[in-house]
């Protein structure tokens, strides 16, 4: 690999990072780099806390999870992407720009179910 | 137990290794589908000498999990293997009920694979948990343990007169929902046991309980009522289970319902606390009084067919 190629990649590695997950540990009235108010949810406890919220459209919504267990936060209706595994402290962001209910559930513990309004 | 009242954190230590020795200790016996349990020693002997075969059930073996109270989930499964490769009758085949892995990532699955070749034992089957499936609904654990035999993987098979179904509940879960077998297997599964004559006794197995266990966290199958109505005019019926991390037995008729420990952690009894997870206040001494495998033996008796079980650890 040349050097140049070996800086371009570390810049696009920075710039994952940037764009990751680890911005979602702001505070709940904390806004996000594109000025949007960010929610957190909780993930404890085998339950999403709160477990409905309510957001304005273009909010940004952190889920992070604080058990042992792993989760895996799952639109039921494919309204928007799915996390990867989060293990204990992993969290997840999604934005939400247009107005709806979205409803999702955990898809390893389906019990687990929590309600996003976005007005 | 002497050093009890010299050295309490030695008693304490001498009290939970006779703990597990007793622990190590009990042999089920279920006959006409009551379970009898009865300490090891001469009966011990006695029921292994009647068996026709064995097969041990271990479950919830994690591999990736790292924390409190089992660091070391792969050493955990280790001494379990080992047990199992020191009975004295050679078991038929393996048995793991679901969550090989923590997080279904392949080194998960490398680790898992590596470690189950050290058992002694020709054949292992496995059946996913929904710790194995993340991400790719367990096509990497299909394609790495599956039985090949139905598109939705599950499967049946023969083993001394005794008739074998592993099935999947981990999958297509439903929001709000438990585990699920979903239409296109309960269709196979009646037809799986169409043609057996009632009198051949059953064996099922799958990740998640096949009865409603403890529905507020989970521990249970949306419609495993319509499988279970298939299996009730056969006069022996046991349903395996791992999930939940302990024993926990129920008797419905014919059918015996039991679910395993894990090799690496246990979770609390039903109810008890916030939620399920792992039991993270268990000290390592008294971990392994938590963790278990257990061999299953088929007994062929005079009038009536049973399978005893031992837990080993």
């Amino acid at each position: 690999m040349t050097v140049a190629a070996t800086l371009r990649l570390g810049c696009v590695l920075m710039m994952v990072a940037l764009c990751g997950v680890d911005r979602s540990a702001v505070a709940a009235d904390a806004s996000s780099a594109e000025g949007a108010k960010v929610f957190q949810i909780d993930i404890r406890n085998f339950a999403f806390a709160p477990k409905t919220i309510t957001v304005p459209a273009g909010a940004r919504v952190v889920w992070t999870n604080r058990d042992e267990e792993p989760h895996v936060v799952t639109s039921a209706g494919a309204q928007f992407t799915s996390s990867k595994a989060l293990d204990t402290s992993d969290s997840y962001g999604v934005t939400f720009s247009k107005q709806g209910t979205y409803t999702y559930y955990c898809s390893i513990h389906p019990m687990m179910v929590g309600t996003i309004i976005v007005q | 137990m002497q050093d009890v009242h010299d050295n309490p954190t030695e008693g304490r230590r001498q009290f939970l290794k006779c703990m597990a020795w007793a622990g190590a200790g009990t042999l089920w016996l279920m006959k006409s589908g009551v379970l009898h349990a009865q300490p090891l020693g001469d009966g011990t002997a006695a029921a292994a000498k009647d068996a026709s075969f064995s097969f041990v059930q271990i479950s919830d073996s994690h591999i990736g999990f790292h924390k409190a109270p089992n660091m070391d989930v792969a050493a955990t499964l280790r001494q379990s293997l080992a047990l199992i490769n020191a009975q004295a009758n050679r078991p038929a085949f393996l048995l793991h009920t679901g969550d090989l892995t923590h997080l279904s990532r392949p080194d998960e699955f490398d680790t898992l694979a590596g470690l189950m070749q050290e058992a002694h034992v020709g054949h292992t089957f496995y059946v996913p948990g929904e710790h194995d499936v993340i991400g790719d609904n367990g096509a990497e654990f299909f394609r790495r343990f599956g039985e090949r035999q139905q598109a939705g993987g599950w499967y049946s098979f023969d083993q001394g007169g005794v008739h074998f179904v592993g099935l999947i509940n981990v999958l297509n879960l439903r929001a709000g929902g438990l585990g699920s077998l979903g239409a296109d297997q309960l269709v196979w599964l009646k037809n799986d046991l169409a043609g057996l004559s009632s009198d051949t006794p059953l064996v099922v197995f799958a990740h998640m309980p096949l009865w409603p266990l403890y529905p507020a966290w989970g521990w249970g199958t949306d419609d495993s009522a319509e499988a279970l109505s298939y299996l009730r005019r056969f006069g022996s019926v046991s349903v395996l289970n791992g999930h939940i991390h302990q024993i926990q037995q129920k008797v419905e008729g014919t059918i015996t319902f039991y679910t395993a420990r894990s090799t690496a952690y246990p979770q609390p009894a039903p109810g008890v606390g916030p939620g399920p997870g792992p039991l993270q206040s268990v000290t390592a001494d008294a971990l392994h009084r938590y963790l278990g495998i257990r061999d299953v033996r088929h007994v062929r008796g005079a009038d009536a067919l049973a399978v005893t079980e031992e837990v080993l650890s």
